[in-house]
């Protein structure tokens, strides 16, 4: 972007104020996504010295931070708020670095016309790369004013210190940040290095900061994109075939023209969608406009049946995750297994909602997507445009754990958007849309065989997992459920295998404990019965399950202590450290517990490369019926250097409960015709009966240390540790998620 | 076709078709955000609000049953400025993550705690039941409703509003 085409109003607002560091928008697209590939179409910038964090897509330090003249401080995020406090923590850092008060900073958040690209919010890597940036962009602004100080003062720089928004002087003189900006003095791009400050010096980070969220969310200030009220917004809704694939033969619209509100219908191709004055109006003539809808037969889904089995024989490719011959004595007992996890969905409790707007051959779009940036190319394509005249801004949604229908939603509202210029509108999916369209997270299985040597220790370890890609995300059109529909359908991009550090799939599928021999084989399925994408955590979730059930196993085998079992295999510090941690605080022993009560441990490293975390946990199996409830969880979890340690325990007591909840309950149902979960009470989840009496997370100070994603850390411990504790208690062991009474009750016989 | 509505107080009357759901009502023709819509078919809660007291699935209640009726929304337990003691115990307990369902809990447990002022947890539990949470913020949220039944009980012991 060059300055002359700076189109938005605020921005023109703050640029007309005199004096103001807001100039020019450092704008490379060039992003790095989470999932480990590159977006944006730009030609990467010149190689220089790695910068920290995402300074490294986009180095300008106003891209970051402005002041202006009056002393107002925005800082940029290309994130997004999804509920995980991203917000607050970012405040922090700036807060803390810039030497300002919290509250007097702006955070704008992901906006494809003002903050930089930075592809994804995903994989828990909003503090480690947007967080990093920010605190370097931070720190190297401060100094700059300091700097700016000095000069004026005539005075060496150490002399000065920067403190509420000014730079004071040793006699006391005081300059305010707003006075020490000119001109483009922060247009500069960052040093790789940056003088931060040390830990004994904060006043901000490294505390429980309130979520700034907060209030707004319980006193009903509209913050959700669900809430948008623009002046003449219309009400939408789309009619979905009975499957993908199927199209629209024929529908009576005449009917539906003649309901009171209806603004348009819009039909093209099999994309079909109605517009009305009111929301409930929508709502009742999408009704009759379904039922009128004849469409073809579509693609037929697989047998349920054998679905998961099957993934075993279908078409797939075979990628190494690992692989390391280490010599040693040969095994003397070997554990084998094989385990699954069905199609889960994402389940925000709000359905997908965005609102379009069409004004001056620019279309608006308002979504709660986690890809601003990718979602614009998506759209654009569809639309036919070039990107510049599509604008995504992203809004709070409900939750989303993952690429769940907002990209959908936000195609759906732009493409509507076309045939109503002038008026912006408001698109909510309904709650059965939701539950059928969305992309799932993917079935796995998993087969593991590991073998003890005579003195108890893991000799040999083969994996071998079977899975879809997990990451369909837009970038192409075609991943779009819009521009899959249009006349001249745009085709869904094949997927393709990569083996990448933080790994897809295959994420966390290497275990992190030290055996000498080790195979691990991802066969990747090209072909996708049913549509999936990323779901928190991805293949992280089936593979510790595997891996942590299995280690389970060996100790019993090896007449071990679970816990002693695994710190025998661990050389990091940092690991035994929350191991150790986890079991002390939960009281871990190995005493026996009274009937149908039992107690599980688990671990590992999130991506082999994010957070730390290990929990134990106790449960309770009813034997009549077959309900397990965990009664008390305690974790360890290190994440690095603590932004906000009360952001860290509301993260991971609700990844624990979420993925308690997966593991419990959780299994998409269809038959050859479509799919047949399509509510809450076809696809249960926990409720307030069954959440545990207490969840304990322990927060290893780590100070100095890089931030690390923490997010998602718990989901993949959570299943083997009821698993573990479902086995303590009943003496079976469960391969098969979700661990369903019914299911429960079969494998213990009663 | 005109319905009388009295919503946090106010009596107002509303140019909407009297099967509408009250959900639609509130947030379309009167702009309340309270209410969510979650799934419209009385599955998960969102979108409670409460009738004469009692915690009531909005999106599943025709507005023309409200007439001569007591609505109550979160809008008219508090403000931003001044939250009302369920807000303000939410907030005391960082009780959200994204916060879609966190009115919908505020009502119920608004609900309950003016007819039990001494709920304990199990009764909160049992009650909260028809409300999904998708982010697993549940241990915040009983903590926080626990902490606003002890407010609303020093409040009355000391001769103030609930
Ligand atoms: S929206 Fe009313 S119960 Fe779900
Ligand atoms: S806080 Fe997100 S659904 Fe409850």
């Amino acid at each position: 972007m060059t300055r002359s085409d700076v189109k938005n109003p605020t921005r023109r607002g703050v640029l007309a104020a005199g004096g103001s560091l807001v100039v020019s928008f450092a704008m490379l697209s060039q992003a790095f996504s989470q999932e480990g590939e590159v977006q944006g179409t730009a030609p990467p910038a010149q190689p220089k010295p790695k910068l920290p964090g995402s300074l490294s897509g986009d180095p300008f330090l106003d891209a970051w931070i402005r002041i202006d003249a009056g002393g107002e401080i925005s800082v940029f995020t290309g994130k997004a708020e999804l509920g995980q406090g991203v917000k607050t923590a970012l405040i922090q850092i700036a807060a803390e670095e810039l030497e300002v008060d919290p509250a007097s900073i702006r955070l704008i958040t992901a906006d494809t016309d003002r903050t930089p690209d930075e592809g994804y919010t995903a994989g828990s890597q909003s503090i480690q790369n947007s967080g990093t940036a920010i605190r370097h962009a931070a720190a190297q602004v401060r100094e700059i004013l300091l700097a700016q100080a000095a000069a004026r003062w005539q005075v060496p720089a150490d002399q000065l210190r920067a403190e509420n928004g000014r730079v004071i002087r040793a006699d006391g003189q005081a300059l305010d940040y707003g006075s020490l900006v000119s001109a483009e003095i922060l247009h500069v791009e960052a040093a790789p290095q940056s003088r931060l400050k040390p830990r004994d010096r904060f006043r901000i980070m490294g505390k429980p900061m309130p979520r700034v969220d907060i209030p707004a969310k319980v006193t009903g200030t509209p913050i959700y994109v669900q809430d948008m009220r623009l002046p003449g917004m219309v009400h939408a809704r789309v009619v979905r075939p009975p499957r993908p694939g199927a199209t629209l033969m024929d529908v009576d619209t005449a009917t539906v023209e003649r309901m009171p509100g209806i603004v348009t219908i819009v039909r093209n191709g099999s994309f079909l969608a109605v517009v009305a004055e009111r929301e409930f109006q929508a709502i009742r003539a999408m009704r009759v406009l379904a039922s009128s809808a004849r469409w073809s037969e579509g693609a037929r889904l697989p047998s349920p049946d054998s679905l998961i089995q099957s993934l075993k024989t279908m078409p797939s490719e075979q990628g190494v995750v690992a692989e390391k011959k280490g010599g040693g004595a040969p095994g003397s007992r070997t554990f084998q297994a094989t385990f699954t996890r069905p199609y889960q969905i994402h389940g925000s409790i709000g359905p997908s909602c965005a609102v379009a707007h069409l004004e001056n051959g620019t279309t608006t779009v308002w979504s709660h997507t986690q890809g601003a940036y990718p979602d614009r190319a998506a759209i654009s394509e569809m639309l036919g445009i070039p990107p510049e005249q599509v604008r995504v801004i992203h809004v709070e949604g409900s939750g989303c754990y993952g690429h769940n229908g907002a990209d959908d939603a936000a195609a759906d509202a732009a493409l509507i958007a076309q045939a109503v210029p002038g008026r912006p509108v408001r698109l909510q999916w309904m709650r059965e849309q939701e539950h059928a369209w969305e992309p799932y997270g993917p079935a796995m299985l998993t087969e593991v065989r590991a073998s003890l040597d005579q003195t108890g220790k893991i000799v040999e370890w083969n994996y071998d997992l079977w899975s879809n890609t997990h990451t369909t995300r837009p970038g192409p059109a075609g991943s779009l459920i819009a521009a899959r529909s249009l006349p001249t359908p745009f085709e869904a991009p094949p997927a393709k295998l990569s083996i990448t550090p933080s790994g897809n799939g295959d994420r966390n599928a290497v275990p992190l404990y030290a055996i000498p021999n080790m195979r691990v084989i991802w066969h990747f399925l090209p072909e996708m019965p049913l549509r999936v994408s990323a779901l928190r955590a991805l293949g992280a979730y089936a593979n510790v399950f595997a891996i942590e059930s299995a280690m389970d196993e060996l100790a019993l085998m090896a007449d071990a202590d679970p816990v002693e079992f695994r710190l025998r295999h661990l050389e990091d510090p940092r690991a035994r450290a929350v191991i150790e941690s986890a079991a002390e605080g939960f009281g871990w022993s190995r005493d026996p517990l009274p009937e149908g009560r039992g107690r599980g441990f688990a671990f590992a490293r999130y991506k082999n490369l994010a957070a730390y975390l290990a929990m134990a946990l106790e449960l309770t199996v009813e034997r009549e019926s077959g309900r397990t409830r965990i009664t008390r969880v305690t974790a360890a979890i290190d994440s690095g250097e603590v932004v906000n340690p009360d952001g860290i325990r509301n993260q991971t007591e609700g990844g624990i409960i979420q993925s308690a909840s997966w593991t419990l309950y959780e299994a998409v149902t269809f038959e050859e015709t479509g799919i047949t979960s399509i509510d809450w009470a076809s696809y249960p989840i926990m409720r307030f009966g069954a959440v545990p009496d207490k969840i304990d997370v322990r927060i290893m100070d780590r100070p100095g240390q890089p931030f690390l994603g923490t997010g998602e850390a718990a989901q993949g411990p959570t299943p083997a540790a009821i698993a573990n504790a479902i086995r303590n208690a009943t003496g079976k062991r469960l391969y098969d998620i979700p661990f369903r009474a019914e299911k429960v009750k079969a494998a213990i016989g009663v | 076709m005109a319905v009388t509505l009295t919503v946090n107080g106010k009596t107002q009357q509303v140019d909407a078709d009297p099967e509408t759901p009250l959900l639609y009502v509130l947030r379309d023709h009167l702009e309340l955000n309270g209410a969510k819509y979650g799934c419209g078919i009385g599955q998960c809660g969102a979108c409670t609000v409460m009738v004469d007291g009692e915690a009531v699935l909005s999106c599943v209640t025709p507005v023309l049953l409200l007439e001569g009726r007591r609505v109550t929304t979160i809008e008219g337990l508090g403000t931003r400025e001044r939250p009302g003691p369920i807000q303000q115990a939410f907030i005391d307990e960082q009780a959200a993550q994204c916060g879609y369902c966190i009115p919908g809990m505020m009502m119920r447990a608004q609900a309950l705690l003016q007819a039990n002022p001494s709920a304990d947890e199990a009764a909160i539990r049992a009650a909260l039941e028809p409300n999904l949470c998708r982010c697993g913020t549940h241990m915040r949220i009983i903590k926080a409703v626990m902490r606003a039944g002890e407010a609303m009980r020093q409040n009355s012991r000391g001769g103030g509003a609930i």
